[in-house]
């Protein structure tokens, strides 16, 4: 039985804000190859991920608020969110 | 090569049911073994929902191959085959996937004869709205795709629809106006957790051993080729091996050393109180991603759209939930009165095209049938029948060719993302 509730998520720029408001936005970790790159490769950026049970990094926007973009770590068995901050390029 | 059949002995009957109904029911006997792993099959096959027993069965019924065993790692049909809203059809827009979808639906249709098992497939019809002239085209094109491959379906207009489906909000001003639909005749609902059983007694009475409370926690992988897996119950050998797990892919991928082009997320479904018959088909809404229908025990068996982030909760969340009952009762008044008996969710492995990925895995030895994310239950008889061909023969059935993992390089992806935000 999982006990920890998903709270509300914090956004860096407005603080903490209703789950629903936030969207998920994909991967950070993926790093777009260079041009001439392997169909592979391409492949690889494009498709195919991680997909951890347990601690993930996401980016997020906070699409029904400020249109802020975010990294959040957030546990995908238990739905709570450790930790957000700005997402930079 | 001899073709196994199911023993006469055991076999279901209006007979037998009589005979044990005069002994108090004393005489049916387990349904299948519950036997020791063996410590090296011919095959074997990991995930005992439907889609991996249909492959344990096809193994033995169509290429003979009986020495085979199936790895649950908790109890048989418990994930997504015990949690979907048991629709089956193939209104899909390529033709790949209308063979595929619409092979199934065919497999089906003679599946409680060829199984001596009741599913109660009932074909019921599936209707799909349309809210606004766009979504009418829309339908039109689907509609059109699948008549010129010979799949029987047709447009409704709002004056059908109304007739046929009477509760539903007629009032041209409403949150989601009727503006016409599109219906699959043959398309229906089944008993989810009789297509699991019915496969495993037919599996187990051809001889394959069925492993519960055996799961996966490694592979042994000797010169890039699968020879064993390590299992809680001890390591297993087999000449190969196939994968239907679902939402668990991506982890038993990562045991195996390679990545899949899948994201798992949560898809939710719950049923109301039961209530007197009132819907005589499916009836969904792509747009809003709510649908509806009635089971036998007269409870509404209501789908949702996908909770869109990664989760392997098995629970939805609540702005989703509200979402799709929103819908429901705007299109649906009268069924605002009535009360949820259970909300649930299961975690569904999607795809980028939103087809299914069927074919060899980046490692020897290794067969894959995933990436079925929303629409899995309708398509376990092929996709079973599929993934026993590539065990088998190590080569793909001419069906599973545009599935294949290597799409995704070569960009022949089956686009089915008009199918909807949950496709079954």
């Amino acid at each position: 039985m999982i006990k920890a509730r998903p709270g509300p998520m914090i956004c860096p720029f407005c603080g903490p804000r209703d789950a629903g408001e936030f969207r998920f936005g994909g991967d950070p970790g993926v790093a777009r190859p260079e041009a001439g790159a392997s169909a592979a490769d391409w492949a690889g950026y494009l498709y195919f991920r991680e997909n951890p049970s347990g601690t993930a990094r996401e980016y997020w926007v906070h699409a029904q608020g400020c249109g802020g973009w975010l990294i959040a770590e957030r546990d995908t068995v238990t739905h709570v969110t450790r930790q957000t901050r700005k997402a930079t390029p | 090569m001899t073709r196994p059949t199911l023993p006469a002995k055991g076999r279901y009957s209006a007979l037998r049911l009589l005979r044990e109904g005069l002994r108090g029911q004393t005489g049916w006997g387990q349904v299948w073994r519950s036997p020791e792993p063996r410590k090296r099959y011919d095959a074997v096959i990991i995930g005992g929902g439907g889609h991996g027993l249909s492959a344990a069965y096809h193994l033995a019924k169509d290429h003979g191959i009986t020495n085979v065993a199936v790895i649950e790692k908790a109890w048989l049909g418990g994930g997504n085959t015990g949690r979907n809203t048991t629709i089956i059809r193939s209104n899909y827009f390529n033709k790949a996937s209308q063979d595929l979808y619409d092979g199934a639906l065919k497999l089906y249709e003679g599946l409680s004869r060829e199984l001596n098992y009741n599913i109660m497939f009932s074909q019921r019809g599936s209707i799909e709205l349309a809210h606004s002239a766009a979504e009418m085209e829309g339908l039109r094109r689907v509609v059109n795709a699948m008549q010129v491959n010979g799949i029987e379906s047709s447009l409704l207009s709002r004056d059908e629809v109304l007739a046929m489906v009477p509760l539903l909000n007629a009032s041209p001003d409403c949150r989601w106006p009727v503006v016409g639909g599109m219906i699959q005749r043959r398309a229906g609902v089944a008993r989810h957790d009789a297509v699991a059983w019915g496969y495993a007694r037919g599996a187990d009475s051809l001889g394959v051993d069925i492993l519960q409370n055996c799961e996966v926690t490694g592979f042994v992988i000797a010169g890039g080729r699968v020879t064993a897996v390590q299992t809680s119950q001890g390591e297993i050998a087999a000449d190969v091996f196939g994968m239907a797990v679902a939402g668990q892919s991506p982890a038993l991928a990562r045991l195996a050393g390679f990545q899949l082009p899948l994201l798992c997320m949560t898809l939710q479904a719950m049923v109301s109180e039961p209530i007197k018959p009132c819907l005589d088909q499916v009836v969904a809404s792509t747009p809003n991603g709510a649908y509806v229908s009635q089971s036998d025990k007269g409870e509404l068996v209501i789908g949702g759209g996908l909770d869109y982030a990664p989760s392997f909760a098995r629970r939805g969340g609540l702005p989703k939930t509200r979402e799709v009952l929103a819908a429901l009762v705007e299109m649906f008044p009268a069924f605002s009165t009535l009360k949820l008996l259970r909300q649930w969710g299961g975690t569904v492995d999607t795809s980028p095209d939103n087809s299914p990925i069927l074919g060899p895995s980046p490692v020897a030895n290794l067969m894959l049938n995933c990436g079925w994310g929303t629409g899995g239950f309708k398509a376990i008889p092929m996709g079973g029948k599929l993934l026993a061909h590539l065990v088998a023969t190590g080569r793909h059935h001419p069906l599973s060719v545009p599935f294949d993992l290597g799409r995704f390089e070569t960009g022949r992806l089956i686009d089915e993302g008009h199918a909807g935000v949950a496709h079954d």
